[in-house]
């Protein structure tokens, strides 16, 4: 096996995972090299968080190998702990103690003295914007500093691979912009990162490479760049309320498109790829719907999104096979609703 | 694969052992300043307690007739006491189902520290809890009336049985609490069996008043030797047949569940 101090910061080879029936992780193969950035794009229950826990040793992998830091997960398990850091979907913390005393607990437990726990901790607190808020109970913390205090805390140990899973899901839009600022400082530091996410513009920004997972399995890799090339640039988008003509909007819409289509005969709205013609496709588009004299709602323009590049990469949308109650399809319905709102 | 250059920072035994201390300590001092963080806690349990002493001691305790000396006040409090430790168990498993939930245990299981300190942590603060509940309680019982009639070492031993019976309870508590992993179901259902295991025993009221087929049960379960053990400390009489019948349970419990605490803490899911 490789040598510490050379080869990636991260390995997998074959790596499955099922819980029963489900089959979680069907077979995955990473390989991050050290002081970069793998962003791990999937719609809920693709495998993400369980490749995570596997890679930080919470869960024991069924088959394959995974390699961390030189170590392997299952065999190496403390050695592989004393190099990763882990930031999970929901922000670990013990919210009656203050956030200082969080992070003082979490140095102990690393071994540190007591002095150097100290100010690992006001360091840390200052780096993440918390100095004000340190010795207030976390309970009282908005969903951002619990985030900021959990990714502070999982950086205690100045960890050489950091495990961030979905870091902003459920944040808002400006807590949102404030954590990636965050993880683009940490990267700048040379931790190599392993972060997960549902938002394709979340694996934009952050990621040097992006690996998109779909029921276990690896579907795509390759730069943000590739991926959207794949999708295609840009996408135009627009509901038909009279679903009666939906074929006719296809159809003319169509003319002006590099791609297919996309129609979803439920809620009426129709999507396509544009590739990087913009704003002169949106005018060709309205011209075209009008003289087919379709009525439509909403149309406009928008950065693709990990739905488009599931249509692009399977011909499915991202599915949520875990959590049915959910919303289905994530920020697009968001931005469907907004654009309803102002038409 | 797993080679010697594997593991060169690897801490040796002394050092492992001396960190699984540390550790302990450290999960032990958060878990009471949590604890000391909401004195709602501590209210809560000891107010059920000490509901309890009140009203066993003035409401139904007139209605039950006891022979032993200061009457049922005093035959009442040992039986309180035990409850009182049982009871004290519902916060470890609610902690630890919480922690689950909330990912503190994801996180603290992915760190290089001894993976005991989590479980023996949670048991020393909440021995530590359940030991102020106790005498608190017991502090109650002497203000009603209660008077220990035996002496102050078998006293301090009556207390020290209650503890050791209690955190028996825990290790059960800290199973339920892993396995269940959800804090309401905890909460509604997860320890809901102390009652009947508590109230059909001899805590309450001489099990001679008790129906035939339901005296097979209370003579026979752990909480009557307990309890019967802890009375006879507390005011006087044969004391051995049942401590040793209290031990023999104490001890099944815990060879039984403290493995199942540990593998549903590294198991956690």
């Amino acid at each position: 096996m490789s040598q510490i101090g050379s080869g990636p910061a991260i390995l997998v080879e074959d790596l499955t995972k099922s819980f029963g029936e489900v089959h979680a992780l069907r077979g995955i193969d990473l390989s991050v090299p050290r002081g970069t950035v793998l962003g791990v794009l999937g719609p809920n229950g693709a495998g993400k968080t369980t490749a995570v826990r596997i890679l930080t040793t919470l869960l024991l992998p069924d088959g394959g190998r995974a390699v961390v830091e030189g170590h392997d997960v299952v065999h190496e398990a403390s050695a592989v702990r004393r190099s990763i850091g882990l930031s999970g979907q929901s922000a670990a913390i013990q919210e009656e103690l203050t956030g200082r005393e969080n992070l003082e607990i979490i140095g102990r437990l690393y071994h540190l003295s007591r002095a150097s726990t100290r100010v690992r901790a006001t360091e840390l607190l200052k780096q993440f914007d918390l100095t004000e808020a340190a010795d207030r109970p976390a309970k009282g913390f908005s969903g951002g500093m619990h985030r900021r205090l959990d990714l502070a805390a999982s950086l205690v140990g100045r960890p050489k691979v950091l495990f961030l899973d979905e870091p902003t899901t459920g944040l808002d839009p400006r807590s949102r912009l404030g954590m990636w600022d965050i993880i683009r400082s940490l990267v700048a530091g040379g931790t190599t990162l392993l972060l997960t996410t549902q938002y394709l513009d979340e694996a934009d920004e952050l990621a040097d490479e992006i690996v998109v997972i779909d029921r276990g399995l690896v579907i795509a890799a390759g730069t943000s760049a590739d991926l959207k090339s794949r999708v295609g640039g840009d996408v135009l988008e627009f509901t038909v309320p009279d679903r009666s003509r939906l074929a006719d909007a296809a159809a003319a819409i169509s003319k002006v498109a590099d791609s297919e289509p996309h129609v979803d005969e439920e809620t009426g709205v129709i999507s396509v790829g544009v590739g990087g013609s913009g704003s002169e496709a949106l005018i060709q588009a309205v011209r075209a719907l009008d003289a087919a004299g379709v009525e439509t709602r909403g149309l406009a323009l928008r950065r693709p999104s990990l739905d488009d590049v599931f249509l692009a990469l399977t011909g499915h949308a991202a599915e949520e096979e875990d959590q049915p109650g959910k919303r289905r399809r994530g920020r697009r319905r968001d931005a469907d609703t907004a654009g309803r709102a102002s038409s | 694969m797993t080679t010697v250059a594997a593991e060169p920072d690897a801490p040796g035994l002394l050092t492992q052992a001396r960190w699984a201390v540390s550790d302990t300590l450290t999960i032990t001092k958060r878990n009471l300043l949590v604890w000391m963080r909401v004195p709602a806690y501590i209210v809560f349990t000891v107010i059920q307690p000490v509901i309890f002493v009140l009203m066993f001691r003035y409401v139904f305790g007139g209605a039950i007739l006891v022979h032993v000396r200061g009457g049922y006040v005093n035959f009442l409090m040992p039986g309180i006491i035990a409850q009182t430790a049982a009871f004290a168990t519902f916060g470890t498993a609610i902690a630890l189902a919480q922690e689950l939930k909330k990912g503190v245990i994801d996180r603290l299981r992915s760190m290089p520290m001894a993976r005991s300190a989590v479980l023996t942590g949670r048991l020393v603060a909440d021995t530590g809890r359940m030991t102020v509940t106790i005498l608190i309680v017991l502090g109650v019982g002497y203000a009603v009336g209660f008077r220990f009639q035996n002496g102050v070492l078998p006293a301090i031993a009556m207390v020290l049985l209650a503890i050791l019976f209690g955190l028996s309870i825990c290790c059960i508590a800290a199973f339920t609490g892993l396995a269940i992993g959800d804090e309401e179901s905890v909460q509604a259902f997860g320890l809901i069996w102390l009652f009947p295991i508590t109230f059909l025993s001899s805590a309450f009221v001489p099990i001679a008043t008790m129906p035939g087929w339901l005296q097979a049960f209370a003579n026979n379960q752990p909480v009557t030797y307990v309890v019967d053990t802890m009375r006879a400390l507390a005011l006087g009489g044969p004391v051995e047949a049942n401590l040793w019948k209290s031990l023999v349970w104490l001890a099944g419990i815990y060879v039984v569940f403290v493995p199942l605490a540990v593998r549903a803490y590294k198991r956690a899911a």
